[in-house]
């Protein structure tokens, strides 16, 4: 059970202009600016769930993962994990959490993977009997066999990528936190990533927050997405939630027997037109679709109707523009 | 302290990937020492002694701080270039671990290349031992012993203290390297021949006197230092460590991590 209380924290920034003088001036006086990273954040996560946290860059998505795994410490409010208080109670707690930075590694780049296995299990105190399992486990259901025993230095970033992963699951922890854990990576890569992530949240109902920038990553995995925009939460629900509240617009693409004459929908808006073929944008909000439909038969032939709901990277594009982020 | 072992079994391992690398590393640290030894060797040749202090006699003094650094260098290197972890952000790393700050840290670099300057270190020793005027006695040798054990640990204090610097700073300063190579290139010669500020400041607020000038007139006989209580004073010096790692730990507790 995770909860998180009216979290707040700033950060004093040294205002740095560009250009020589100002670097030289800097060095005997310094100007600071107060950046809110996070103000008054709350939100609680059952156990066994899986969260996308999104927010565009800078939103402070990082500084709360690094808040509830206890590296930071916010200026107020309290987060109680497992009935600890991450930066107080910092090394009890850290053995119930795994953390995977996309952009950093936990890996000895010189040596053979399967030695950083076996410093992590000593970090850890793992006992021998648990870490083989797990070991087994992460190296069947990753596929890491053939390349546990290569050094990182010459594994691809997606060899690497399941290696980090699975080097924070060998003490079996209660909540894993990803901090976006499929960039860079390929579409195969990503797949395999996304199933594994899907396969431990399943079978050892491991609690999953995950930050990303991929929307599929988010559509693959999470039932539930937290919104972050300049530190604030501005959306906790479902992704179908989402959809409902921002993504009321579908898209009909028509194709009728040859006709001159442009089509006129209300509440609908023309994307692209042919005599023959036509895109439209409707809004669910302003006329039904079944109403969109009648119209535009009454005004053509009608061949061929395909509605498709709106991409939900499109939506989040359109939340980041309503919340001017 | 099993786990630092199962640390630099790790970092041995990876250092010996480069081998030849490693091999002329460890041939270079060994040469090192001999052109700072050379500027003693040549002064002594010209003037004879130094404010009463005989060639063996400043050589030992030189030698046992070269033996406490280069074991200071060899395994408290991750303090050295702490301001690297922070500024990649990588502390975090170890803060997501659940274990001591201070033995990740350690644990992060051991430069076994200074293995090669130690062993230099330990032949001047051994050999300024033997011709040194002295009638050594078994507490003069174990107060040799401690003053090397305690000059460990006072350098290390001081590369902690450096490092933390780097908790407000991020960017590690230049000047904590006066009390690192500083205090290396300083402790070489007995304090006695400095200024009365300078034999203050490095008795006092970083005692790298305890470890070498004050215990070194107990060995070689000076007057008015033949108490016992002079042999014993490297233990004094081992306790710096502890106000070292209290500056550390206020440091950790104010550590902001950078990047995403």
């Amino acid at each position: 059970m995770i909860t998180l209380n009216g979290i707040s924290k700033s950060f004093l920034v040294a205002k740095r202009p560009s250009g020589i003088k100002h670097a030289v001036k800097s060095l005997f006086h310094r100007e600071y600016t107060n950046v809110e990273a996070l103000r008054d954040i709350s939100f609680s996560i059952a156990p066994g769930e899986i969260v996308g946290y999104i927010g565009p860059n800078g939103a402070g998505k990082s500084t709360t993962i690094k808040i509830m795994s206890g590296i930071l410490v916010p200026d107020s409010g309290t987060c109680t994990i497992h009935g600890y208080t991450p930066w107080l109670d910092r090394v009890p707690y850290v053995k119930n959490i795994g953390v995977v930075f996309g952009q950093r590694s936990q890996l000895w780049w010189d040596v053979p993977v399967m030695d950083s296995f076996e410093l992590l299990r000593d970090i850890y105190n793992i006992p021998q009997a648990e870490y083989r399992d797990n070991l087994t486990l992460l190296v069947d259901t990753l596929d890491l066999g053939s390349i546990i025993h290569t050094p990182v230095r010459q594994l691809s970033l997606g060899q690497r990528m399941r290696c980090e992963i699975a080097a924070s699951l060998l003490h079996s922890p209660s909540i894993l936190f990803l901090d976006e854990p499929t960039i860079g990576l390929d579409a195969v890569s990503k797949i395999a990533v996304r199933h594994f992530i899907k396969t431990i949240n399943k079978e050892k109902g491991v609690t999953v927050i995950l930050t990303t920038h991929d929307m599929n990553d988010i559509e693959a995995l999470a039932d539930r997405i937290l919104l972050i925009g300049k530190g604030t939460l501005l959306y906790d629900g479902s992704v179908q939630g989402l959809r409902g509240q921002f993504g009321t617009r579908r898209t009909i693409t028509v194709e009728y027997r040859e006709n001159a004459n442009p089509l006129d929908i209300p509440g609908a808006s023309l994307l692209s037109w042919t005599p023959d073929r036509a895109i439209l944008s409707v809004d669910t909000e302003q006329i039904l679709i079944s109403d969109a439909i009648t119209r535009l038969s009454s005004q053509v032939e009608l061949l061929d109707v395909t509605i498709d709901t709106q991409p939900i990277e499109d939506i989040i594009v359109q939340m980041y523009k309503e919340y001017e982020l | 302290m099993r786990l630092f072992f199962k640390y630099m079994g790790l970092e041995l391992k990876s250092q010996m990937q480069y081998r030849t690398s490693f091999l002329l590393l460890m041939l270079g640290q060994c040469l090192t020492p001999f052109t700072s030894f050379a500027a003693l060797y040549f002064l002594f040749e010209r003037f004879g002694q130094i404010q009463g202090w005989s060639f063996y006699e400043v050589t030992l003094c030189f030698a046992v701080t070269y033996v406490a650094f280069s074991v200071t260098e060899c395994f408290a290197r991750g303090f050295d270039t702490f301001s690297s972890l922070v500024v990649s952000g990588n502390f975090d790393r170890l803060l997501v671990r659940p274990r001591n700050t201070v033995v990740q840290v350690l644990g992060t670099r051991f430069e076994f290349a200074r293995i090669g300057r130690l062993v230099l270190s330990i032949v001047m020793l051994i050999w300024a031992a033997i011709h040194i005027e002295i009638d050594w006695t078994l507490l003069k040798i174990l107060t040799l012993v401690l003053m090397c054990v305690s000059g460990v640990f006072i350098f290390t204090g001081v590369f902690i203290l450096a490092a933390s610097i780097s908790f407000w700073t991020v960017q590690g300063l230049e000047i904590a390297n006066i009390f690192t190579d500083g205090g290396r290139e300083m402790t070489q010669y007995p304090l006695s021949i400095y200024q009365t500020w300078v034999k203050r400041f490095f008795t006092f607020i970083i005692p790298f006197a305890c470890f070498n000038y004050l215990p070194l007139t107990y060995i070689v006989g000076r007057e008015g230092s033949d108490s016992p209580f002079y042999a014993l004073i490297p233990l004094v010096g081992i306790l710096f460590l502890i106000p070292c790692l209290l500056v550390w730990r206020i440091g950790v507790r104010h550590y902001r991590s950078t990047g995403s």
